[in-house]
């Protein structure tokens, strides 16, 4: 009876807070919505002895791809007002496409009966009362589903190199080198040994920066630190104070991002 | 069966899944706008589904559904990740995350 009590209670949290997800204004509470929703979720796997399930769930979900979209959310800087304006539009027909769905989903449950020899049929893995649910989960993934995990590694790899490579801008504000160029210098070339006289303080040597030339001759051309971007930046500020003084073209730094 | 799960049965479990599913789909329709809403409209379809399998799992006994479960959990997060990369850079380029918009796809 308790169960059943829990149980409806996560349940009803779970529609309601997936209703505003949908429904919510402010993206913002959408995802923290979804993280309500989630958590109630992980509740439901609970009560059904997926106890490991669960707390990936609330990890994964949660701990990492809530707030990756909280964080999207809230970086790009969109007018949400203006998001909501298509709503009257197509609520009609998205109410349309839900409620067929549902009728048919209801159909087909009311019409679907469990076989009573269920309990007979020989599973590949049956769930042992003995063990805990996480050691026998693994004792499943790591034999049986070998092959599958391995592929959700590579999946997960190639998601994260493409992530990567989409959102990675080749803005010249990186300092980057030139790896042949750096994996041949030699201590020679590279160092210098000084006598510093105590008290004395470095900058009367010369600075830390020492040979002058030893960033410049690794770094890759025109990244940041480099002659040809100390060079190009003070264009830019010769040009930008020359924009400052004409007013008609003030508007000139905007487009830059 | 589970013990847990017996006392409330499988119908309720693969209903609160069929309500998530609907919620999802009616989600992708009303929010036409703002990719964001759709990519978490997805999540909820993709939760659904994972329900359903843990629901399938403790009622029979086989573990196989929360395995299902588990790889169905790393390709959610695979793909939000590359839909909110690929959002990220969409806003970059033109300003806007309107779906409307996005129907010149040339390089």
């Amino acid at each position: 009876m308790m169960t059943q009590i829990v149980f409806y209670v996560f349940a009803a949290v779970l529609v309601l807070s997936a209703t505003m997800v949908v429904c919510a204004r402010n993206p913002v509470h959408s995802v923290l919505f979804l993280i309500l929703a989630f958590f109630n979720a992980a509740g439901l796997f609970l009560i059904a002895g997926a106890e490991f399930l669960a707390m990936t769930l609330v990890i994964v979900y949660v701990g990492a791809v809530a707030v990756l979209f909280l964080f999207v959310v809230m970086m790009l800087d969109v007018r949400f007002a203006q998001m909501r304006e298509g709503v009257q539009r197509y609520a009609p027909i998205g109410a349309a496409v839900g409620g067929v769905l549902l009728v048919e989903l209801i159909m087909a449950f009311t019409h679907w009966r469990v076989a009573g020899n269920i309990g007979q049929i020989t599973h590949l893995v049956p769930s042992s009362p003995t063990r805990t649910n996480t050691a026998a989960l693994g004792d499943v993934l790591y034999t049986h589903y070998i092959f599958l995990f391995q592929t959700c590694a590579l999946v997960l790899l190639v998601a994260m190199i493409g992530a990567i490579v989409l959102t990675l801008r080749d803005r010249p504000t990186g300092r980057r080198q030139n790896i042949d160029r750096q994996h041949d210098r030699i201590p020679q070339e590279s160092l210098e040994m000084l006598q510093v006289p105590l008290g004395a303080g470095v900058a009367a040597q010369g600075g830390f920066l020492r040979p002058h030339d030893s960033y410049d001759v690794a770094a890759v051309p025109g990244t940041y630190g480099t002659e040809a971007w100390r060079a190009r930046e003070a264009a830019e500020q010769t040009q930008t104070a020359l924009v400052v003084i004409t007013p008609a073209q003030g508007a000139k730094g905007q487009d830059d991002e | 069966m589970n013990s847990a799960i017996e006392g409330i049965g499988l119908a309720p479990y693969l209903s609160v899944g069929a309500i998530l599913l609907v919620l999802g789909v009616f989600g992708i329709f009303l929010n036409r706008k703002n990719v964001i809403i759709i990519l978490m409209s997805i999540e909820l379809i993709l939760l659904s589904a994972n329900i359903n399998f843990v629901a399938f799992s403790a009622a029979t006994g086989d573990l196989s559904g929360q395995v299902m479960t588990l790889f169905v959990l790393t390709i959610a997060a695979a793909e939000s990740a590359i839909g909110l990369a690929i959002v990220t850079v969409y806003f970059r380029n033109r300003g806007s995350i309107e779906v409307d918009d996005i129907t010149m796809m040339k390089g």
